[in-house]
């Protein structure tokens, strides 16, 4: 405890305490996800279109490049992190069996984690040069 | 005995009149939920790019296929619309555009620009792309 309980504020009392016991935190990533995707967007579409029509060897180069790795690597984070906050809302939203829901929201976290982690192993690799 | 209110307790989407912005929500969501699943299309790429050659060619045969251009576009109408369409919920998560002709402009803008977003990326991707 940092000093007396009546200087607390209503609100530093109640913080982290909502039922999901995490506030409003996946509302404000939700946020901030969208606005760095936003910021990323253009430059991964050049990023694409930079890479249509070329062969492995190519692809392989451009992918490889450092500026190129982490605006890549920027976009997936964000993005994976937007996408499973995203699909958590819609099965709470829509799975009222409370197993069900729970294995949705646990399945979900999977396939992001898993989405994200392959991708930026791939691109890491490209990056190493190997 | 007081007469029972009938009303929904929940949104229900038969109970609603249909709006601009209704079919805009349910687009959004539908477009984010596309997303989802569009980015193993994405993260197959990478990977693909990262083993070697033969897979690399096989996803580039796969998006040059009649159905993988398909649903490349539809990836990026998907992205493009979401984009926009999540531009104006920024708009309103800082408090502006709540009057009614602020709001529908904002949900017309959305839904023209996702599409014509769409249909620039494609034509430079064509311009640019086409010729290597």
């Amino acid at each position: 405890m940092s000093g007396p309980s009546s200087m607390r504020t209503p609100l530093a009392r109640v913080r982290n305490l909502g039922s999901s016991h995490s506030g409003t935190k996946d509302f404000w990533r939700q946020r901030l996800t969208a606005v760095a995707q936003v910021l990323l967007i253009v430059p991964v579409i050049i990023v694409v279109i930079m890479l249509l029509g070329r062969n492995h060897a190519g692809a392989a180069q451009i992918l490889g490049s450092i500026p190129i790795a982490v605006i890549l690597l920027l976009f997936i984070i964000a993005s994976t992190w937007h996408m499973k906050i995203g699909m958590q809302i819609v099965i709470e939203d829509y799975v009222h069996n409370e197993k069900l829901k729970i294995a949705g929201v646990m399945a979900n976290n999977f396939f992001c984690v898993a989405v994200a982690l392959a991708s930026i192993y791939a691109i890491l690799k490209l990056s190493s040069g190997v | 005995m007081t007469a029972r209110i009938e009303r929904p307790l929940s949104p229900h989407l038969q109970t609603y009149r249909w709006t601009l912005t209704l079919a805009m929500s349910i687009i959004h969501r539908g477009t984010g939920i596309a997303l989802y699943f569009g980015t193993l299309l994405l993260a197959w790429w990478l990977i693909a790019a990262a083993t070697g050659p033969t897979a690399y060619a096989n996803v580039q045969a796969f998006t040059g296929s009649l159905i993988g251009k398909l649903i490349v576009f539809g990836y990026t109408w998907s992205l493009m619309h979401h984009l926009f369409s999540g531009i104006r919920h920024l708009v309103w998560d800082l408090g502006y555009g709540f009057k009614a002709n602020e709001r529908e402009a904002l949900t017309w803008g959305a839904l023209i620009a996702g599409i014509s977003a769409t249909v620039l990326v494609w034509i430079i991707a064509y311009a640019v792309g086409g010729g290597r």
